[in-house]
């Protein structure tokens, strides 16, 4: 029995197509990640399975029966799933009473309370941080405290939105193994979005291609991104990712040759094939060359402009076949008054490169 | 015995102040609080353009009246409370009871509009955060007042600051007369055209020590609800 079917879900938000078609099942107890860039719409996609969010048109069936977003009491549905938003809003009390709080909310024994929520500090290494006040957390142990949250009532299905963005290596880690120690212990199905391609790949059971609305595929991270040894299979699905020869460098970092002369720096350490991703809100724009500290610099021209509403996505075209996507606000767009076929420069530091 | 009758004079005035404008504040506090509240969890609601048209009219309105002049309040107040005035048989003029319907008048739209901007600014995250983790519309609407708790104090503190320290209004409708409506700021500026600068500097200092006490509080209430 399938946990979560998606039938034709659209979602426009006035005139703009935020969703277009999107169709997906979701197995019991599977992790499955949305990948995309900005502005996928992925977002949207979550907050319409917690039913924050009525679709336009389409379905969704959650355990087999269709969500009736027209419902005047969502809470019972709602109830069942856990959410965790990009924006960690936390409560102005205690970590014990956050944590302790959808507990409440269902009315559960005291006693149970007590004992649920020191397992799930526990889960989430945030034992001893019961008493203090939840705003004076780091960003890190905050977005901790909100997935406490959403596990301490066990639901059924856990939604996250970008769980790790922002996030400092040491507790991305924390979170990645909270995630999979819950899918292997409890069998949560799991839903979450990511933009680095990477974090689905050690994650995911399947991947989805989320682009501008569209689901662009849907499979295993092999089947969709292919092996770094193998020609990537969709090298098109998702925006600036390479794949070339690594080696190390002198100074520990490594240097990746992606072909037409073009190699990119990047803090990793690795020798052989690689798969490269450049996040496009990464890439800094400018019309000259920028004297600074970033590794990577190439000289491109505008070869495709996309309106994304409050941001432009460009498409910087660097060697015969290689081009990099680039996402700038429409304010700076329309002060740098850029156009197709303008000159432009585009920079990005090596701590940015991703890879597998 | 001078010394005696001076300080019983100054004890009698600072109560007097406390006492009517500790009145205004805890009766505007019953009003403005829930309006602030209502109006706070509507911002967010308007969508369609009557209704943003209402909230921004109805918005521009309360700010108007956090900034009332309290000279015009207390011209009004006296002539509604006059002899010949439409609530003239009551015989309120020059009494306490004026003075607290004064800065009543004063302190409900700072109260409102202080209480609604708190409410406002949480209530979309808390109340999207309350309803992902189960919460009902009741219950999540209970955690949005919980987190502008802060916000509701400082409206609250800051009404008590104004009402305070105000002198046009209830020089107006209270009179100033001694020992009866005489409070801290209108003793100030008869004492000083008497020229009794010792009884208007003591009573000076009375009424920045309160400054200062109120603005303590403010701070640490700002500090304590700061969210990030």
């Amino acid at each position: 029995m399938p946990t979560v079917e998606v039938q034709n879900l659209s979602k426009e938000y006035s005139g703009r197509q935020v969703l277009k078609n999107v169709s997906f099942t979701v197995k019991n107890g599977e992790v499955f990640v949305l990948v995309g860039p900005n502005g996928a719409g992925k977002t949207t996609l979550l907050r319409i399975l917690d039913l924050l969010e009525e679709p336009t048109s389409g379905r969704v069936f959650f355990n087999a029966k269709p969500i009736d977003y027209s419902a005047r009491d969502k809470a019972v549905l709602r109830r069942k799933i856990g959410m965790v938003f990009q924006q960690t809003v936390l409560f102005n009390m205690s970590v014990f009473d956050n944590v302790a709080l959808p507990l409440k909310i269902r009315r559960e024994d005291e006693s149970n309370i007590g004992k649920r929520v020191k397992e799930t500090l526990e889960l989430v290494r945030l034992n001893g941080f019961e008493r203090k006040n939840a705003l004076a957390l780091s960003g890190g142990e905050a977005q901790r405290v909100a997935i406490a949250q959403a596990l301490v009532t066990e639901p059924e299905l856990l939604l996250l939105d970008e769980p790790t963005a922002n996030l400092d290596p040491r507790n991305v880690s924390i979170v990645e193994e909270v995630l999979s120690h819950i899918n292997r212990e409890k069998e949560t199905t799991i839903i979450m979005t990511t933009h680095n391609i990477f974090q689905a790949e050690n994650l995911a059971h399947r991947v989805a291609v989320l682009n501008e609305g569209k689901i662009e595929a849907v499979g295993t991270f092999q089947e969709v991104f292919g092996k770094p040894a193998e020609p990537i299979k969709s090298f098109a699905k998702l925006e600036n990712v390479f794949h070339g020869f690594s080696r190390i460098t002198a100074e520990g970092t490594s240097v990746v040759d992606i072909g037409e002369g073009l190699q990119i720096e990047a803090t990793f350490k690795k020798t052989g094939n690689v798969v490269l991703h450049v996040p496009p809100e990464e890439i800094i724009l400018s019309i000259h060359p920028l004297f600074s500290s970033a590794r990577n610099t190439f000289e491109g021209r505008i070869m495709q402009i996309s309106d994304m509403g409050h941001v432009a996505k460009l498409k910087v075209k660097v060697g015969a076949n290689k081009s990099f996507t680039v996402q700038i606000t429409k304010r700076s767009f329309n002060e740098m008054q850029l156009n197709i076929g303008s000159k432009v420069y585009i920079t990005f530091k090596a701590s940015s490169v991703q890879t597998n | 015995m001078i010394e005696s009758a001076f300080w019983d004079e100054i004890w009698n005035i600072t109560l007097l102040s406390l006492r009517v404008s500790g009145t205004a504040v805890l009766i505007g506090a019953l009003i403005g609080v829930p309006i602030g509240t209502i109006l706070g969890f509507r911002q967010f609601k308007g969508k369609r353009t009557l209704t943003r048209f209402v909230d921004i009219m109805l918005k521009s309105v309360i700010n108007t009246f956090m900034g009332l002049p309290p000279v015009v309040v207390g011209l009004v107040v006296y002539l509604l409370f006059t002899a010949s005035g439409p609530f003239g048989w009551l015989g309120l003029l020059y009494t306490p009871t004026a003075m607290i319907i004064t800065q009543l008048i004063m302190v409900v739209p700072i109260i409102i509009g202080v209480t609604m901007s708190a409410v406002g600014s949480v209530e979309k995250a808390i109340r999207e955060r309350a309803l992902s983790l189960g919460a009902t519309e009741t219950q999540a609407a209970w955690l949005v007042l919980r987190e502008a708790r802060m916000g509701v104090l400082t409206s609250i503190i800051v009404a008590f600051g104004a009402a305070i320290s105000e002198v046009g209004g209830i020089m107006i409708t209270g009179g100033n007369i001694r020992w009866w409506t005489r409070t801290l700021t209108t003793a100030i500026v008869v004492e000083t055209e008497l020229g009794n600068f010792a009884m208007a500097l003591t009573l000076g200092a009375i009424l920045l020590s309160m400054a200062f006490i109120i603005n303590l509080a403010l701070t640490i209430v700002q500090l304590k609800g700061a969210r990030r």
